[in-house]
């Protein structure tokens, strides 16, 4: 720890803190631009100058370290000024410079109200210019579907030249030109190639880099805002939901250390629009083979004469990517009193069963936990696609230290170096057998990690595949008392959740690809599972939001709430239990899906126990305490888990994994519904094709 | 006046061969073994001895520098960069040590790296400088064949020797800059701390020297820093190569005492002053980043590091550039505010907006387009920049119009008057590029 004088206050910091750190512990406001927690310094806005004592000019706090301040003549602290005259001018004066060539277009600026330069430029600027020149004139530059541009209000921070190449792992901005004629630029004026672009708008401190969906369509004032978590992909990023009147415009990044630092992918943020189109509002019901609206009573009385007159056996129930914990909890009920045994929420045919313990579904080191890994093996997953924010994890881990990153399955640009191993299961028998040179490298690791993609447990021999891949886990001693290195990477929200509950075929009952099989069963009902081809026979009731695939094979039509209309309770890939809070409401007739179970179940004569969400609440914490543990993941016992998989054995087949997401921007009904994902999906298809070439 | 045998580059005017056989009977490459065997410690007192200051511009003490170097290596490699990036207007010293006396800088780069425990010597050479470096290379290659040089050498201290060409960037006159283009990034200064001593090429200590600091010290370890001590004068020694240019008889490149008067320069090697010294309007004595400082000031002044820096000016590359009365000096200052609004590298906001601006209304002033309360203004405009930036660029695009405010305001006043006086139209707006 080292002393410091900070405007006359003595603080003791740690000697590696930059001044500007040092300013914050004494409760000193320092100003900046460039600077930003997640990115390298790159000391270029000149904002955060301050005196310090001995200097013989201002020093860039952000860049100065502590331990480089040289004490006094008589072995005082360093002393820093931040608010004296020197300091003052030294910012006046930067931020004058930074304010020549910047338009202050603020009234059709989209960053007005929520930009740095401005709020700085009340604190620090002056109020007339002394600059009579012709400003600079930048060309606007094409840089993707998602950022709009106006080079003119650039103030080269390279916040986002940083964030592409540091974070996201991509080369596609720089700057060229130099002095006065720099400009940010993807050079030849091709979109970004990341999925995690949106973020460089967020960064931009100024309105250069602008959202372009919502680009003017949105002031920050006239927002509401509400904290929530996604369900795009299994991570369950920390998000803002911003809505005006009843309309979610926007989606921005929370912070949460855990899961997504600070930043989101482009699916979170842009399936905004894909909850205003194609929505479900009212209930229909398919008479003479055309689906016509119809009213609740109708819609209920409808599948209660199917259902009673059904047997048991012959009715079933599945579970979509997106269901909240509620739900799936009020139809799984429901289904028990029913004496239904046909259920499951394993909509890509994951060979998983909850009894062998949640180890076996979850992501079990934690997206933390990453970082203490020293070597990665990635079975059958491009986390890139599947779970992006954790894709930045291992990046970020690969840029603190060597990594060695195995992969088996596609050929994929993961955006950090890795060792591409082999396409199929034979590698990984390698592997495990010792024959291959990446055993060695796992072995000698302290603390290996095994990812195992659920696109390498969607398939007929998915049960060997997991028992292989836990086995060398196993082997590699990736599961001690102090580091579980055994992870299966989930891609749907609702997947861990549904599997917590045991939302699986009960004794005798048929899984998802059989009840989806044609006159397999009389009556089915499903809950948002959008990404199955049901076939013919079945009476079919679809709950969701979207009219997609799932709602063009039912025949009872029921309205339920998106993600940002009710407050549900998902639980990430790692057992992370969370919950969203309610925007807006569901649009027309639709409601939450737990009270249109609720009051099905009245019409079914099996009324569930609870007639509100706490009561739902009360009774799913009493039956599964763990989900009352908000914010946690719940401790569970890695190396029986993975003791039970190794034992499976099995015999695995020679075709190559495939990931579990093809299209990373059309995963879901909402995304599938998004105008703007759907560019996205295109551009990247297009980009793909080229790089064939 | 120097006499002749003290000269360190005596073959300055390519009279003779710059070949190494020359090259050694003129002194180079001789008992630099001997000088080697003496060790690290010795060669680095004896610069420090010879109170030889950095010929860059800065004018930092060579042997404090090189024994800023780790003592021990960590594991590291260290390396010396030679920074041959010669492009400061007015300055084309180590552009003759390059052509005509190679040798001498070779030389320098072995007894420099050893000192330094450096292995490797890189020599940046500027992106114009073509013919430089084809001598330069031809020379390196004379060493290596000699095995003066190389992994197995006859001085027995494994050295290479690399010359690297730039690409034209003024800027990357600048260490850390230098350094990063070496690296093969784009030329742009670090942030200091950590400094190249500390954390240079590749990360490892790296000490960055001038090609004329380098190219002097065999000499100066020949004959004993006291040798070298004992001309020029106190805490200003020894011998410096000076370029003169501008309005004097005959510009020229020539060695000489730290300390000369500038009348005794001027008269002395170039034919004096053209048209007489009453003709002198003043003189920027350091290359085109230093202030410039008015006849009457500078023409009996001695030109050393320290009389300069008492000027308000200072001794910078020794790059003398003398104007004459017929000079329009607000021009003059306009087309150097020109160039470092060209050579800004746009990294820093001070520096990046701050050059563009001075240009701008620099511009305006040699016609006399301006207010007199604009004046002030750019002044203050040049004090927002100076010290405020990442590199010392922004002070040298500074310095040259705080120079002119101080010593011709006036001038200004008279134009900005005169065009007052005069009814102009405006001129048409046009959008800036």
């Amino acid at each position: 720890m080292t002393k410091l004088i900070v405007d006359g206050t003595e603080v003791d910091v740690p000697a590696e803190y930059t001044l500007l750190q040092a300013c914050e512990v004494a409760g000193a406001e320092i100003p900046r631009f460039c600077f930003h927690e997640r990115l390298s310094i790159a000391g270029n806005c000149r904002m955060c100058l301050v005196e310090l004592k001995g200097a013989p000019k201002p020093v860039a706090s952000c860049a100065y370290a502590v331990k480089d301040c040289r004490p006094g003549p008589n072995g005082e602290p360093p002393e820093i000024l931040t608010r004296s005259g020197t300091t003052k001018k030294a910012r006046e004066g930067v931020m004058e410079f930074l304010l020549i060539n910047h338009p202050l277009d603020c009234p059709i600026c989209d960053q007005g109200g929520h930009c740095d330069l401005q709020d700085q430029a009340m604190a620090y600027g002056v109020d007339s210019t002394r600059y009579g020149e012709n400003k600079r004139a930048v060309e606007e530059k094409y840089i993707g579907p998602l950022v709009r541009t106006a080079m003119n209000r650039c103030i080269h921070c390279t916040r986002c030249v940083r964030f592409l190449a540091e974070v996201a792992g991509v080369p596609d901005l720089g700057a060229i030109g130099r002095g006065e004629d720099m400009e940010i630029t993807s050079y030849l004026e091709s979109a970004m190639g990341s999925e995690l672009q949106g973020n460089v708008a967020d960064l931009c401190p100024v309105g250069a880099l602008v959202h372009k969906p919502q680009s003017y369509e949105v002031r920050p004032w006239e927002l509401s805002k509400t904290e929530s978590i996604d369900v795009m992909d299994a991570v369950g990023c920390a998000i803002r939901v911003d809505a005006r009147g009843r309309e979610v415009m926007q989606i921005e990044p929370r912070v949460n250390e855990d899961i997504n630092e600070e930043w989101i992918s482009d699916k979170t943020r842009h399936a905004v629009d894909g909850l205003r189109a194609q929505r479900l509002d009212r209930p229909y019901l398919r008479e003479n083979g055309r689906l016509r609206p119809a009213s609740w009573g109708e819609a209920f009385a409808a599948i209660a004469a199917k259902t009673k007159s059904a047997d048991p056996k012959r009715v079933g129930a599945i579970v979509g990517d997106l269901a909240a914990v509620e739900e799936i909890y009020a139809l799984k009920t429901l289904m028990g009193s029913l004496g239904v045994t046909n259920l499951d929420c394993r909509q890509a045919g994951e060979a998983i069963d909850p009894a062998w313990g949640r180890a076996a579904y979850a992501f079990n080191p934690t997206i933390p936990g990453i970082e203490d890994a020293d070597a990665i093996l990635l079975v059958g997953t491009n986390p890139r696609l599947e779970a992006s924010l954790l894709n930045v994890r291992i990046r970020k881990r690969w840029r603190m230290a060597p990594l060695a990153v195995g992969l088996i399955g596609e050929a994929v640009d993961l955006t950090y170096p890795h060792t591409y191993l082999g396409a199929g299961p034979e590698t990984l028998a390698d592997i495990a057998a010792g024959r291959h040179s990446f055993s060695e490298v796992l072995k000698g690791a302290s603390r290996p990690l095994v990812i195992v993609g659920t696109g390498a447990l969607s398939r007929p021999d998915g049960a060997a595949i997991l028992a292989a891949a836990a086995k060398l886990a196993k082997d590699v001693g990736a599961v001690t008392s102090e580091w579980n290195g055994f992870a299966v990477l989930q891609t749907a929200a609702a997947r861990v959740g549904a599997l917590d509950l045991g939302f699986v075929p009960g004794e005798g009952g048929l899984d998802f690809a059989a009840m989806a099989e044609p006159g397999a069963l009389d009556v089915l009902f499903n809950l948002g599972a959008d990404e199955v081809e049901i076939g013919a026979g079945a009476f079919v009731i679809y709950q969701g939001t979207h009219g997609d695939r799932g709602a063009t094979r039912a025949d009872v039509i029921l309205p339920g709430a998106a993600y940002t209309e009710k407050n549900a309770t998902f639980v990430n890939l790692e057992g992370r239990v969370q919950t969203t809070n309610r925007a807006g409401f569901p649009p027309g007739d639709a409601r939450e899906d737990w009270a249109i179970l609720r009051a099905l179940s009245d019409v079914l004569g099996k009324r569930l126990a609870f007639d509100s969400l706490g009561a739902l609440r009360r009774a799913l914490y009493a039956e599964y305490p763990h989900f009352a543990a908000l914010d946690a993941v719940a401790p569970v016992d890695v190396a029986a888990t993975v003791e039970t998989l190794a034992g499976l054995g099995g015999e695995a087949n020679r075709s190559s994994f495939a990931s579990a997401v093809p299209d990373f921007y059309l995963t879901n009904a909402i995304a599938r519904a998004s105008r703007v994902l759907a560019e996205c999906s295109s551009l990247a298809r297009t980009r793909g094709l080229e790089a064939a070439e | 006046m120097l006499s002749d045998q003290d000269r360190i580059f005596t073959n300055l005017y390519g009279l003779h061969s710059p070949g190494l056989d020359e090259a050694r009977k003129r002194g180079a490459w001789d008992g630099t073994k001997f000088l080697l065997e003496m060790g690290r410690d010795w060669i680095i007192d004896e610069m420090k001895a010879s109170g030889l200051r950095g010929r860059g511009g800065a004018g930092f003490p060579t042997g404090l520098k090189w024994s800023f170097m780790p003592k021990k290596s960590d594991g590291r490699p260290h390396y010396l960069v030679v920074n041959a990036d010669e492009s400061e207007p007015g300055t084309c010293k180590d552009r003759e040590i390059m052509r005509h006396d190679p040798h001498l800088l070779i030389e320098g780069c072995m007894l420099a790296s050893f000192s330094m425990a450096a292995h490797a010597c890189y020599i940046y050479i500027r992106g114009e400088y073509v013919a430089e470096k084809h001598a330069l290379q031809k020379a390196v290659d004379e060493a290596y064949a000699a095995r003066l040089v190389g992994k197995d050498n006859v001085h027995g201290y494994p050295f290479d020797i690399y010359v690297h060409h730039g690409a034209g960037a003024y800027i990357c006159g600048e260490e850390t800059a230098l350094l990063e283009s070496l690296e093969g990034k784009k030329g742009m200064p670090r942030l200091k701390p950590p400094f190249p001593a500390n954390m240079g090429l590749y990360g490892c200590p790296t000490t960055v020297n001038n090609v004329e600091s380098i190219a002097v010290a065999g000499t100066i370890l020949r004959r004993g820093g006291a040798w070298f001590a004992g001309l020029g004068g106190k805490n200003n020694t020894g011998t410096k190569l000076f370029c003169v240019s501008g309005h004097v008889n005959k510009p020229c490149n020539v060695e000489e005492e730290l300390g000369i008067t500038f009348r005794e320069l001027i008269d002395k090697h170039c034919g004096g002053m053209r048209g007489g010294w009453d003709n002198l309007l003043c003189s920027i004595p350091g290359g085109s980043s230093v202030p410039l400082v008015p006849a009457e000031q500078i023409i009996d002044a001695k030109m050393d590091f320290d009389t300069l820096r008492g000027l308000g000016s200072g001794l910078g590359t020794a790059a003398v550039i003398v104007l004459d009365r017929s000079t329009d000096i607000v021009s003059a200052i306009a087309r150097i505010a020109y160039f470092y609004k060209h050579e800004s590298c746009g990294q820093c906001t001070p520096c990046r907006e701050g050059t563009g601006w001075m240009w701008r209304v620099m511009l305006r002033m040699a016609e006399g387009r301006a207010q007199r309360r604009e004046i002030d203004m750019l002044l203050d405009v040049t004090k927002q920049i100076e010290g405020h930036t990442i590199c010392a660029l922004g002070d040298a695009a500074a310095w040259p119009i705080q120079g002119l405010i101080r010593h011709f305001r006036p001038e200004i006043e008279k134009r900005i008057d005169r065009y007052s006086a005069n009814p102009h139209s405006d001129p048409v707006r046009i959008a800036a590029e």
